[in-house]
């Protein structure tokens, strides 16, 4: 949406002009079913709709997966196991991932498009983020299908059988393909939830899996909300559970599962400091700093949330980030320009607003910038808190939206201390000119990734996940394929 | 006593906790008994609070614990082994009281413990070559995950074998960085009560590891929902608390490392998944450039 200059937002030489994405790349249903062994199939609960949220208009009607769907798909899966993808030369199986890694990509366009409607994020971030990284996770554990014994998991790692994977709405392909391709690498099958109000990726990977000749039953997916989650989580025949998204939620998988074989990973919240020294360089910490808070509109789990600001540059740097801010557009997602989408949904929306109030009414300063937001959709401003202490919710609760927190230290302890003063450990970012000071802050960050003079940067060869309450297990790299092996020195 | 025999001077067995010795804080003691029946010792009993004093002190330990120099714990873990040695009588005195074992069988358990625990101790500096990883990432950063240690470690030691069992849960624990609360075997502590005599000459910084004589029922669920502790090992849970357990750990998403069906022969090749779970993986992005 185009913002009028005013004095936060000087008037640039260029005129803007929209240039959307054209939709017409993509055919959406007017109704999905259930992807069960290898067909679509209708679901036994009432249908819900999926809506674009940067318009409110409804999309398609998605099934809703009941218990007794989730046990045929649970049944398929097990049967493909068994049957079918246990006993595949590992060699085959990989060149099924290969497969599906060139059929992202050849359908890439399509898939980009399908997310941004679905989900609301700028089509700049589905194009160069979302599906190239998704296309990428297949490509890499397509490698591996063949290569296990040499993963230091064992001489002989097994699959576990049945994963069920439950993903969350701010990356719903590439968190389908951070889950679904390790599971296939190492032999597993799948039964994936997807989220239930970004389902429509993931009936197109459907797709996808049959213009693979995936053997049915590989992958199933079950749509439908937090009931059809649960369902797929209890499940009495399921090895693996695999989740990411609310601590909350997390903390009750955790409980669901105790006492059953199944093995467990989390992916949860997170509340990342972003440090600021005051030697780093300011326009590209700035640069930084965005990227690690606007981002997907801030529906990022590793957001750089906490921003920790040397005291003596605070002043500087909050005056750049600003001016930075100022020249971010906010509206369609499909616009090209676009540097912020929507927000997913009303509900989410509605955490943000109460939150940010919460700020406010704790004492912080609340700033935004001039923004001209569309009159339908679900909308949040790029927004900025000054005066943030560590006691306000604002510095301790996850946000999930465009809302940065800004505190200062003075000395690299307090940083420190700072950094880690949170229930959370899931990422952390350093600015500074000075290796020796990256790598010793590194070291003493109790988060499961530290960008140094970058933030948010993702690769299938790199090991991602949290500490403390972040959860456990490591998505990507060679410590991911554990979360789907058993090693067999298990107890 | 008539006669020129010298009366023994029995020792009065008590927590190890923060370093020191301390009596529960409760004042409770229980009988321990040698396999056959006959009175060994009064035993401290230890209380939630003494559980709760014991996480205080593994968390004050930790940043010293895990920040040292991996050569310099595998260095402290070695000195635990060489003080094993010379109470190696007194330990085999203990197994084979405890679990009843003939003496010959009694050596060969002390020993498989003593060996472990070199076997641990060398394992310190070869963890974050044979865990971690350079990440050939698609962009111009150097990019490697290494491991580092989970934090405090709650372990609830096997109930059967009290020292090979006890060293094959704790040691893993200590290889790593992390520091630790245990809960002994119930019936069978008084070997851990010596390892904490050894502990204490062995150059490991008080606190590192805290143990608690006791019963794994009434102190594992204070362990599990601790929200300062990061681990639990189940290994010792009665087996009918152990789901409890594991749903009280979920609540500040600890992990867990599930109870086996039987207690395991502790003799087999243990394998990394004891060590591994107890790490966590750091990955560190950094950018290259001139």
């Amino acid at each position: 949406m185009a913002t009028p200059p005013s004095p936060d937002r000087p008037s640039s030489v260029f005129e803007y002009a929209p240039a959307p994405e054209s939709r017409s790349i993509v055919d959406i249903a007017p109704s999905y079913g259930l992807f069960v062994d290898g067909e679509f199939v209708d679901g036994s609960g009432e249908a819900m709709k999926t809506v674009n949220p940067a318009t409110e208009e409804v999309l398609s009607e998605v099934a809703v997966g009941t218990a007794d769907d989730v046990d045929r798909a649970v049944k398929a899966a097990r049967r493909a196991h068994s049957r079918v993808w246990g006993p595949m030369r590992p060699a085959d199986r990989g060149k099924y991932l290969f497969r599906i890694a060139r059929l992202l990509q050849e359908r890439a366009r399509e898939f980009a498009v399908l997310e941004s409607l679905d989900n609301g994020k700028p089509i700049r971030e589905s194009r160069d983020v979302d599906v190239p990284l998704a296309a990428a996770h297949f490509f890499y554990h397509a490698g591996w299908a063949d290569k296990l014994a040499h993963a230091g998991l064992g001489p002989d790692p097994r699959p576990l059988g049945v994963a069920c994977q439950v993903i969350p709405w701010n990356f719903p392909l590439l968190m389908l393909a951070w889950k679904v391709a390790p599971a296939l690498a190492t032999g597993n099958t799948v039964v994936l939830k997807p989220a239930e109000t970004t389902p429509l990726t993931a009936l197109l990977f459907a797709e996808v899996c049959r213009q693979a000749d995936l053997p049915p039953g590989v992958v199933n997916i079950v749509t439908g909300a937090g009931e059809t989650g649960r369902a797929v989580v209890e499940h009495d025949d399921v090895d693996k559970v695999a989740f990411t998204g609310s601590t909350e939620v997390g903390r009750s998988i955790a409980r669901a599962v105790a006492g059953t074989r199944k093995k467990l990973t989390l992916e949860l919240g997170g509340k990342a400091a972003n440090i600021v020294f005051d030697d780093a360089p300011i326009d590209q910490a700035v640069e930084g700093i965005v990227q690690g808070i606007f981002f997907n509109q801030g529906h990022v789990c590793c957001a750089g949330s906490r921003l920790l600001v040397q005291e003596n540059v605070h002043d500087e740097v909050i005056a750049a980030l600003q001016r930075r801010i100022g020249t971010l557009r906010v509206g369609d997602p499909l616009d090209k320009n676009t540097d912020i989408g929507a927000i997913n949904s009303a509900e989410q929306l509605a955490r943000i607003r109460e939150l940010s109030d919460v700020g406010e009414a704790e004492g912080a300063t609340r700033w935004q910038p001039a923004c001209d937001l569309p009159d339908r959709g679900f909308w949040f401003p790029p927004t900025v808190f000054t005066g943030v202490s560590p006691a306000h919710r604002i510095a301790r609760d996850e946000v999930f939206g465009p809302v940065l927190s800004v505190l200062t230290f003075r000395t690299p302890d307090e940083a420190v201390a700072k950094a880690n003063n949170t229930t959370y450990g899931l990422s952390a970012g350093i600015w500074s000119e000075k290796g020796s000071r990256i790598l010793a802050i590194a070291d003493r960050l109790r988060a499961g990734v530290v960008w140094a003079n970058t933030f948010n940067q993702f690769d299938p060869t790199s090991p991602f996940g949290g500490y403390k309450q972040s959860g456990y297990g490591r998505e990507g790299g060679r410590h991911g394929l554990a979360a789907y092996l058993s090693t067999g020195d298990e107890q | 006593m008539i006669g020129n025999e010298r009366l023994a001077v029995r020792k009065t067995y008590k927590l190890y906790l923060g370093g020191a010795f301390p009596r529960s804080e409760s004042g409770r003691t229980y009988e321990v008994h040698d396999a056959k029946g006959a009175f060994l010792a009064n035993a401290a009993w230890a209380s939630r609070k003494d559980a709760r004093d014991a996480v205080v002190a593994a968390r004050g330990a930790f940043p010293k614990w895990s920040g040292a120099t991996a050569y310099n714990r595998g260095q402290v873990l070695y000195r635990v082994a060489e003080v094993m040695e010379g109470r190696h009588a007194q330990f085999c005195e203990e197994v084979a009281a405890g679990e009843g074992l003939s003496s010959g069988r009694a050596r060969a358990a002390v020993d498989a413990a003593i060996d472990r625990w070199v076997w641990y101790a060398g394992w310190t500096d070869k963890l974050a070559a044979v865990l971690g990883s350079a990440n050939p990432v698609a962009g111009p950063y150097f990019d490697f995950s290494l491991p580092e240690p989970t934090g405090v470690v709650a372990v609830l030691a096997p109930q059967r074998s009290s020292l090979l069992g006890l060293v094959s849960v704790l040691a893993p624990v200590l290889a790593g960085g992390n520091t630790a609360v245990v809960v002994t075997s119930r019936e069978r502590p008084l070997p851990a009560v010596t390892l904490g005599e050894v502990l204490a000459t062995s150059d490991v910084p008080g606190g590192v590891v805290n143990l608690l004589t006791g019963d794994a029922a009434e102190l594992g669920p204070w362990l599990a929902e601790h929200d300062d502790v990061d681990a639990i090992d189940l290994t010792g849970a009665p087996a009918e608390r152990a789901m409890e357990f594991e749903r009280e750990a979920a609540g500040s998403i600890k992990r867990v490392l599930r109870p086996p069906a039987v207690e395991p022969d502790w003799s087999a090749d243990p394998g990394l998944t004891r060590m591994r779970t107890f790490l966590e993986t750091k990955t560190v992005w950094h950018p290259k450039g001139f």
